[in-house]
């Protein structure tokens, strides 16, 4: 089910925490809302969530053209996963995952007999088969998030909403469960946006990535796109290491580089009508890429990357000239 | 014991726990067990039978039992007010709460009196509805909740407060409406703190002496409550008596207490 935003406003007190935010979440897709701190991107899942309403006389917000902007949480059908899971601590993991099915008033709630299926099913989906008897405290991270999933799909959600879904993780589970997300989301087919401020998450994960600052969309596009056509100095800046390179055509905007986007010739093949005289500065070349810092000429530095090959075969060493290239590089005027 | 331990200091830190313990709770009690052991067991039974002190513990312990529940509902209130929302005058309304630990009990008894006398501000109101505030086994339940409620209230607050919004949120979105949502989500988690807040309630209010004396009458058979009877029985120095009368009521205390105990266990979902 598609969710389309609709010019929302949101402030708190003097505070704008969204600015007139429009965005499209097709159908089936896997959306990321990625961001720094403070770019509104939560408070905008709230509000799809319909945790917290957007100022009064704004937009609108509608679940495959159906308006719900003034809908409660309850009533929206949506699978909300919590940062910290919120998972409920005095009952079991079967309970939890129930309980979206148990509050329904009677005239709606499955017999019991359907329910218990439907939890076994689930606790299936999410591979916890045989936990169900135990409580949260007895569950490692990975698993509590993966019971917080299947609590929030219990209801057959319209869409799954997802806030900063590993963060609380270590860096190997969260490995594990990005890829194991993108499985189960291409699997069930079901539309989840999610947010994250993790842009290699974003990248990796995505269909689809709304970048965020400022309480602003700066882009939106498929990663590959956002990543090589950024439309602005924030979205370069935010999706990776960049260098910012000032040169006298306009000083005012610098051109952006990404590290690896930079080539390194001899100083004797420079080409004076792209090239840069630099030396090298720092090499770090343990690793399968050579990380190099560069002083141009005018005194700025340059981060480059060099595979250990192309290293090898220009043979550089702290202190020698080379000419530097910059591909690729973006100017915002 | 040769076992090497992570936490060092247990020696010490347990032989100042056994000695401390001794000399301030162990020794008194003994003494007065000792002492009360100076009658018989048919004299046991005859004090502790007789009609007076059974009225009094009947009065104590029912007072006891009824303002802990009416400060239980009363501070979980009041703990969800100051937890919940921001309101100007929130931190001196918190400060108030404590007022009743650090108030004399005579105080309180006499203020409470005062107020609560047929002719008092609230009295007179309870007295054209035909109740009868101070001077009365209601009386009792008054400065006994008056007492009682600050333990609620502390006791709940800080698990509401590291409970968060996002239990209630979480539970809203699955579709459970306000109430399934106090009762399913909310109370379980608060119920171990409901529990101890009660228990010191009740305790305290079991032993209190200073505001009682003051706002009850002290009727015998009809208003007064068990510490006192003690009090009147040393100043006729029959010391045996009020020890025995002491004796039993700890017994008695202890047994509520460690049955509340149990109870804790069992509905804690944290020990289950």
């Amino acid at each position: 089910m598609s969710i389309s935003i609709q010019s929302i406003r949101k402030t708190f007190g003097s505070y704008t925490a969204l600015d007139n935010i429009s965005l499209e979440v097709p159908d089936g897709s896997l959306t990321a809302l990625l961001g720094p701190s403070g770019s509104g991107k939560t408070t905008l899942l709230r509000i799809v969530a319909g945790l917290e309403f957007a100022d009064p006389g704004s937009g609108r917000v509608l679940f495959h053209g159906e308006d719900v902007t003034d809908v409660q949480a309850g009533q929206r059908g949506v699978g909300f996963v919590f940062q910290h899971y919120a998972l409920f601590k005095h009952m079991t993991v079967a309970e939890n995952i129930a309980f979206g099915l148990t509050v329904l008033p009677s005239s709606k709630r499955p017999p019991k007999k359907d329910i218990d299926d439907r939890v076994n099913e689930l606790l299936g989906l999410v591979k916890l088969d045989g936990l169900g008897k135990r409580r949260p405290h007895e569950l490692s991270g990975g698993q509590r998030q993966r019971v917080a999933l299947a609590r929030a799909l219990a209801i057959r959600p319209k869409v799954l909403l997802l806030d900063e879904p590993f963060g609380a993780l270590d860096a190997q589970v969260r490995k594990d469960l990005r890829r194991w997300l993108r499985i189960f989301h291409d699997e069930i087919g079901l539309t989840t946006l999610f947010v994250t401020h993790d842009q290699e998450e974003a990248l990796e994960l995505a269909d689809q990535v709304v970048v965020m600052a400022n309480s602003r969309i700066e882009q939106v596009g498929p990663p590959q796109q956002v990543y090589d056509h950024p439309e602005t100095p924030f979205v370069i800046r935010f999706l990776g290491n960049v260098n910012a390179i000032k040169d006298s055509r306009n000083p005012e905007a610098p051109i952006y580089v990404r590290p690896h986007d930079v080539s390194i010739l001899f100083a004797a093949e420079a080409d004076p009508a792209t090239d840069r005289l630099a030396r090298v500065q720092h090499l770090f070349a343990a690793g399968p890429v050579a990380k190099l810092s560069l002083r141009l000429d005018d005194g700025q530095f340059l981060d480059a990357e060099l595979s250990r090959q192309q290293l090898d075969e220009l043979g550089l060493d702290v202190g020698d000239p080379v000419a530097v290239r910059m591909q690729g590089a973006s100017r915002f005027e | 014991m040769g076992k090497k331990r992570v936490i060092p200091g247990f020696g010490l830190s347990f032989g100042i726990t056994v000695f401390w313990l001794g000399i301030i709770i162990l020794i008194p009690l003994s003494a007065l067990f000792i002492k009360a052991a100076g009658l018989g067991p048919g004299e046991w039974w005859k004090i502790l039978t007789s009609a007076r002190v059974l009225a009094a513990a009947k009065l104590t312990f029912g007072a006891s039992a009824a303002a802990a529940a009416v400060s239980t509902v009363l501070g979980l209130l009041v703990a969800w007010v100051l937890v919940r929302y921001q309101f100007p005058g929130r931190r001196i309304l918190d400060a108030i709460v404590d007022l009743p630990f650090a108030l004399p009990t005579a105080v309180a008894g006499i203020t409470l009196t005062s107020i609560y006398a047929p002719t008092g501000w609230i009295g007179k109101y309870l007295a054209d509805m035909g109740i009868q505030g101070a001077y009365s086994p209601f009386g009792v339940f008054i400065a006994l909740t008056f007492i009682g409620f600050p333990f609620v209230v502390r006791t709940v607050q800080p698990v509401m407060e590291d409970m968060g919004l996002e239990l209630e949120e979480a539970s809203a979105i699955l579709g459970a409406g306000r109430w399934t949502t106090f009762r399913r989500v909310i109370f379980p988690v608060l119920i171990p703190a409901l529990i101890t807040g009660f228990t010191l309630a009740f305790a305290r209010a079991i032993g209190e002496y200073g505001s009682v004396i003051f706002i009850s009458g002290n009727l015998p058979m009809k208003t007064e409550i068990l510490p006192l009877l003690i009090v009147a029985q040393l100043e006729q120095v029959k010391y045996e008596a009020a020890a025995v009368i002491a004796s039993g009521m700890l017994l008695v205390s202890f047994f509520l207490l460690f049955l509340i105990n149990l109870l804790q266990r069992r509905l804690n979902w944290q020990t289950r």
